[in-house]
């Protein structure tokens, strides 16, 4: 299997007068043709910040120090800002944060899906207006949203009127951050179904970022975990949730209640700040298992099984 | 239930108008919470859920309990007494015995003071001390309770705290006061999960510590199931099912409540969604809700000719499970 995008090293920055903020410091990963791919992790993390650097999307103060993002064989970095549009949108699609808000409340749905596409693509209107119906009925939209008002939809509506959009030209990646957060769980299954259809149907690659654990385990093939700005684990949906390695993802997994669970354990302690990363692994200070190395050395992500990556001082050297 | 009960919610309903400035415009009525009636029994303690998607009202039946909103019709009693004259009369006495947790741990909080500062003034309002090292006493006390430690915390100021911590501290202001029942509402969602189940259950060992009784508000079933001992539906302002805990899960009654828990998202990739939600189905929240009859017959499966004509009563259908649904009465 050939990687449709690799992240390597990747480091996203931000200056302040107290020091660098460093909330991605060196990620890499890779995701596949055809996979619906999880990153998750908690607030503070650097889950959304790690997709603004994969879509070049980082605004002053922030910068990107270094890193590689290679899709499709080309380094998104190393792009000129034209070239990047034309791979933007067409074969890299963003459903961003809160996307339902992103629309213009005083523009009917239509023109607004109709602009978007318009700008990315040399189709005419008449296309572009004949497309957009066609990926309303897509998402499970009526007709008639088309003529209306952001006001006059539901926030799952509207997010389904983003989707609809991002996935017009067929992209061969979407990349959703925090897709279901403040929709009601009725609409979120539908959302949720909705991504993993674009993997089963057009064969694409979704690349899902949230905290939700739940939602990951409904949808997701792959899952790699972040914490304090690096990825620490990354292994098939199963082996995360079945046989966690890293001590941050079996607290994670442990912590999550559901109806089967008779009883639920937190993680003891704080979140580190991205100001000051605690020396060695970052989850020393919080994990039980810690030795003194762990302070001192950084684990580098080892491949300890095919395809199951973590890093970890305690998974060694083999 | 032998005996008076702690909490009583009788027929309660409040409407918000919308709009209509001047009268001119007509405006809308939102019946926020509609003839809603439980109780919570006062011989013994329990942990109840109150369960709903957003706009089911459950917000707003937290801050009727609390005297923040006056209800438009129906009474809430509090041991037998009318919880609005109470609160008109003798306010402290009141928020002795019932605690508000809220959603946003930042909130309650004066940016500019130390957090001390919020259980030194509960400390002298409710009169719990008589001198400044018998107050230092009883704070140490109370968060040694809870698993935190008084010296990281106490005299930062409420930024350099997270938001677990900031909740976690608010449960050491619950300790100080003891009262016998707590409001709930949402007090999770702004937690990251790795904390959260640290604090629910700490909240829920405040039911043995204190023998406190809790009003759980949330829209999240995973949780309710995993603290709560009981549960009640509430969907567009009315309650649609009400009963122990297991029994619901395991056979929920209400079609709403079916449709809830089958949309939950469980936490194991083993056990995915087995159909595929309708996404034609699923529209906006005033069109989902019925005008008449049944709030929920506008996507009832089952709905029949009488649930878009009629009300469904609200009935015990077996011991301790009631249920507001045609196919039961």
């Amino acid at each position: 299997m050939k990687p449709l995008l690799e992240v390597n090293d990747l480091k996203v920055y931000y200056q302040s007068i107290w020091g660098n903020y460093k909330s991605v410091d060196g990620v890499s990963f890779k995701a596949y043709e055809n996979e619906v791919f999880s990153i998750a992790g908690e607030s503070g993390c650097g889950k959304s910040t790690l997709v603004d650097g994969i879509l070049r999307l980082v605004k002053p103060p922030g910068y990107i120090p270094s890193g590689q993002v290679i899709f499709e064989g080309v380094d998104l970095l190393k792009l000129s800002e034209e070239e990047l549009r034309k791979i933007r949108f067409k074969k890299l699609a963003y459903v961003p944060q809160g996307a339902m808000n992103s629309l213009n409340p005083v523009i009917r749905i239509e023109e607004q899906m109709i602009d978007a596409m318009l700008d990315h693509s040399d189709i005419d209107e008449e296309e572009a207006k004949n497309l957009s119906l066609s990926m309303l009925k897509e998402v499970g939209l009526p007709v008639e949203v088309a003529r209306m008002y952001p006001h006059e939809l539901s926030g799952g509506m509207k997010q389904r009127v983003i989707i609809a959009t991002a996935i017009a030209f067929k992209p061969k990646l979407v990349i959703a951050d925090e897709p279901t957060t403040a929709l009601d769980v009725v609409v979120q299954k539908g959302i949720l179904q909705l991504l993993r259809r674009l993997k089963e149907d057009y064969k694409m690659t979704v690349i899902v970022v949230s905290h939700d654990m739940a939602a990951h385990a409904q949808i997701a093939d792959r899952i790699a975990i972040m914490y304090a700005g690096k990825i620490i684990e990354i292994g098939s949906i199963y082996d995360i949730f079945e046989d966690p390695l890293h001590p941050y993802t079996k607290g994670l997994i442990s912590a999550i209640p559901s109806m089967s669970k008779k009883y639920v354990k937190g993680i003891p302690g704080l979140s580190p700040s991205p100001l000051n990363w605690p020396s060695g692994c970052r989850f020393h200070p919080r994990c039980s298992y810690a030795m003194d190395i762990c302070s001192k050395i950084e684990p580098e992500m080892k491949e300890v099984k095919p395809g199951r990556w973590v890093a970890c001082h305690l998974y060694g050297d083999k | 239930m032998m005996g008076e009960p702690l909490l009583e919610l009788r027929d309660v309903t409040k409407i918000f108008k919308i709009g209509g400035g001047l009268g001119l415009l007509g405006g809308r009525i939102i019946r926020a919470v509609d003839s809603v009636s439980f109780t919570l029994p006062s011989d013994e303690s329990s942990i109840v859920a109150l369960v709903g998607e957003s706009g089911s009202g459950k917000t707003t039946i937290a801050k009727i309990i609390l005297g923040l909103l006056e209800a438009t019709s129906g009474e809430v009693l509090y041991k037998g007494r009318s919880v609005s004259e109470w609160i008109k009369k003798d306010k402290i006495g009141y928020f002795k015995e019932v605690q508000p947790i809220f959603q946003d741990p930042y909130g309650i909080y004066n940016p500019i003071y130390r957090i001390d500062r919020v259980l030194g003034i509960i400390i002298k309002k409710f009169n719990l001390a008589s001198s400044k090292s018998e107050a230092r006493d009883l704070i140490i006390k109370a968060m040694k309770d809870l698993g935190l430690r008084p010296e990281d915390l106490l005299g930062r100021y409420p930024h350099q705290l997270s938001g677990g911590e900031r909740q976690r501290f608010m449960l050491t202001r619950i300790l100080l006061i003891k009262p016998r029942l707590i409001i709930a509402d949402e007090p999770v969602s702004m937690i990251d999960v790795s904390l959260r189940a640290i604090f629910l259950n700490q909240l829920a060992s405040l039911k043995d510590k204190l023998g406190a009784s809790c009003l759980y508000i949330t829209h999240d079933l995973n949780i309710a199931s995993y603290i709560a001992d009981r549960i009640i539906v509430l969907c567009h302002g009315r309650i649609v099912e009400d009963g122990p805990k297991a029994e619901i899960i395991k056979d929920p009654l209400h079609p709403y409540t079916k449709t809830l828990l089958d949309a939950i998202p469980t936490p194991n990739p083993r056990q995915r969604w087995k159909e595929i939600a309708d996404l034609t189905k699923i529209e906006s929240f005033r069109k989902l809700k019925a005008e008449e009859g049944c709030i929920f017959s506008a996507r009832c499966p089952y709905a029949k000719e009488i649930c878009k004509a009629k009300v469904p009563p609200f009935v015990e259908v077996k011991p301790g499970r009631k249920v507001a649904c045609f196919l039961y009465a």
